[in-house]
């Protein structure tokens, strides 16, 4: 699911209102979200009620696969946070997945 | 060089473990089933076991050595031994069989208990088997030995006498050598000056120090009686017959016949003879002793009535010598055989005797039927409602905590007993009447504690091992050597632990005869795979052999710096 959030100014930040975990450089066995315990791609760990994630539609344990066209599947969590927050850019673009949306896939193809 | 060849005599005498004659064990095994009773009532133990001890000398079946048919000459290398271990051997396993019953009952009976102990050896059949391997013969042809076993004690001296002969012989020959031509034909005789006598010198220490070497390896007392002939003795002792005579032929031919004058090259061929004995003495170190020193092979033995079990671990050997490592390390590894432990209580047993009786509907083919039948008993018996196992649930239960509570008992009397006494200072001033020595003292305090001894003794079904003279010498020990109870019980650590047989009266309870039952000649090494059983008269040892592993040892080098450790992250960071 293609995701357009567009980011809140806060003070001197821009913020996206939502948190992510994971990375190739992370543990990737305590992550909850996942269904592959090896999996070490970035995931969203919470959402901010309210804040732009939500209102563009991100949830809680989503798998974000790129952002902006970056992909986001073999970054160490500081890359990822970094291209998620570069000052320069209003609006970020999410390629996300998540367990619903592969189901229903799933599902597509068999039927 | 006798020295080795003594050996060589010694070392036979000890594998070939054949037993006395028979006849006179023979004779006297008949009426002694008849004998426990009456002695019972007599209280003059000591002498009597000394009687029985004479006898038992000369009891036991000398081995059926028809079983060895294969060559005379093992029989007689066999009987050699019988001879010269008979004086040996109290110590010995296999030479004293049978005598041990009767002391244990008069011991037992003064005390006027009842115990129906008549285990082991009193109930001795005709049979004094020594070791001996029933493995390709059947039983008829060892009652046709019973008769020519009485020539093996004479058979016996002949063989000790022929190896004494030969090691004499060969300690003998290089100083024959050297003296002969002397002797013969000094006048025609080169002078030989430093050279020979450093020569002299040399023979002199090495025959020495073959000797002591023999002395050291062989003259030991035998273990054990074997029942064949043990292979690599009777090698070296051919080895050494052959090396001799060789050298007289050369020399006979060579130096006698000739009248060499060259004295020097006769001394030389003294001297070599001299090594060669010493190599061979070399050659007996390394096949008795070392070769079996590696561990190659885990034993497992198991008794058969408790299954208790251990494993050994030897080197290359062969049956027979297995079978006497065993033993020996049976004697002080497992518990003591206590028939009385083994029973289910009466109570359980009862229950299961009734039967089925089961009709056969149809065709009267019996053998199908009989199997079939016995299945269908089986089938009903284990289908139908048996609750014995919980009676000897609770059976076992109320047992344990008898003991337990008899166990407490005994504690606190014997440490209450032993406040009683304490040794005696310098400083004190007591008068001579009240100094007791530790036999005294043991007597004094014993009284105090006995009958809490019995009754622990006979609910745990050890009042045969311990006889209350034992107890007390024991007793005795253990104030000379200030044991108390309180510090780590040691005076009743051998009460309250059934403990390995040798732990218990030597004579009584160390049952030294023992037969050895395997399906390959004892004589044959030990392989993967070879299983043979030790058997007395009441239980057996079963004996398995496995390989030890071939293990590959493979290396990886660890360099100390990389011992390098991160940490497990997991972050979340908010955008």
């Amino acid at each position: 699911q293609r995701i357009e959030i567009h980011k809140l100014r806060q003070g001197d930040n821009l913020i996206l209102g939502f948190s992510i975990g994971g990375g190739i450089d992370q543990d990737p066995t305590q992550n909850p979200f996942s269904e592959d315990k090896t999996d070490k791609g970035i995931y969203v760990t919470r959402v901010t009620e309210g804040g732009p994630a939500e209102v563009a539609g991100l949830q809680i344990g989503d798998k974000i696969m790129q952002v902006n066209g970056w992909d986001m599947t073999m970054v160490t969590h500081d890359q990822a946070r970094k291209r998620l927050t570069k000052r320069n850019e209003e609006v970020v673009r999410l390629l996300v997945t998540r367990q619903s949306l592969q189901k229903a896939v799933q599902q597509s193809l068999m039927s | 060089k006798i020295e080795s060849f003594k050996v060589t005599v010694d070392f036979l005498k000890v594998p070939l473990g054949l037993k006395k004659p028979p006849l006179k064990e023979a004779l006297a095994a008949v009426p002694r089933p008849g004998r426990p009773k009456p002695l019972s009532v007599e209280r003059h133990k000591p002498r009597r076991s000394d009687n029985m001890d004479n006898e038992s000398q000369y009891s036991g079946y000398s081995y059926k050595s028809g079983h060895s048919r294969s060559s005379r000459k093992h029989r007689d290398r066999r009987d050699r031994h019988r001879s010269k271990s008979r004086d040996g051997s109290r110590g010995d396993k296999s030479v004293t069989i049978q005598a041990p019953g009767e002391p244990l009952l008069d011991n037992e009976s003064t005390r006027g208990d009842e115990r129906d102990d008549n285990w082991g050896e009193t109930t001795t059949v005709v049979t004094g088997t020594s070791e001996h391997s029933i493995s390709h013969d059947d039983i008829t042809r060892i009652t046709k030995d019973m008769e020519d076993s009485a020539h093996l004690d004479c058979s016996r001296h002949l063989g000790v006498s022929l190896a004494g002969a030969l090691a004499l012989l060969a300690f003998l020959t290089p100083l024959a050598f050297m003296l002969l031509p002397q002797l013969l034909w000094r006048e025609e005789l080169e002078p030989c000056g430093t050279p020979c006598e450093g020569l002299f010198i040399s023979v002199a220490f090495k025959l020495l120090i073959l000797l002591l070497g023999s002395w050291a390896l062989f003259f030991r007392r035998p273990k054990a009686f074997f029942p064949r002939v043990f292979v690599f003795r009777a090698l070296l002792m051919v080895l050494v017959f052959l090396l001799v005579v060789s050298y007289w032929l050369f020399y006979g031919v060579r130096i006698l016949d000739s009248r060499d004058r060259n004295y020097q090259g006769v001394v030389q061929f003294a001297v070599s003879l001299v090594d060669a004995l010493l190599f061979v003495h070399y050659l007996a170190v390394v096949l008795l002793e070392l070769r079996q020193l590696q561990p190659q092979f885990t034993l497992k033995a198991v008794r058969s009535t408790d299954g208790a079990s251990r494993f050994y671990n030897v080197g290359h050997l062969s049956i027979q010598r297995a079978a006497v490592w065993i033993l020996e390390n049976y004697y002080h590894d497992f518990p003591v055989y206590n028939p009385a432990l083994l029973n289910l209580p009466k109570s359980v047993l009862s229950k299961k005797m009734s039967g089925f009786k089961v009709y056969s509907l149809g065709e009267e083919n019996s053998t199908n039927n009989s199997t079939g039948q016995s299945r269908a008993v089986i089938a009903a018996a284990a289908r139908r409602r048996d609750n014995s196992h919980n009676e000897y649930y609770y059976e076992e239960a109320e047992h344990e905590r008898r003991v337990r509570k008899r166990r407490a008992r005994l504690v606190v009397a014997v440490e209450e007993a032993f406040t009683h006494i304490k040794r005696l200072q310098e400083e004190d001033q007591k008068n001579p009447r009240e100094i007791m020595d530790p036999r005294e003292a043991a007597q004094a305090i014993f009284a105090s504690m006995a009958r809490a001894m019995q009754k622990y003794l006979r609910t745990t079904k050890q009042q045969p091992y311990h006889t209350m003279e034992s107890i007390l010498q024991h007793l005795e020990f253990c104030i000379t050597h200030d044991m108390t109870p309180k510090v780590c019980g040691a005076f009743l650590e051998r009460y309250l632990t059934a403990g390995p047989t040798i732990q218990y009266h030597k004579d009584r309870w160390l049952a030294k005869q023992w037969t050895l039952v395997s399906e390959e000649p004892v004589t044959n090494g030990l392989k993967d795979g070879v299983v043979f059983v030790l058997k007395r008269q009441d239980f057996s040892l079963v004996v398995s052999t496995k390989k030890i592993p071939f293990f590959k040892l493979s290396e990886e080098f660890v360099d100390p710096k990389s011992h390098k450790f991160v940490m497990r992250l997991q972050s979340e960071t908010s955008v």
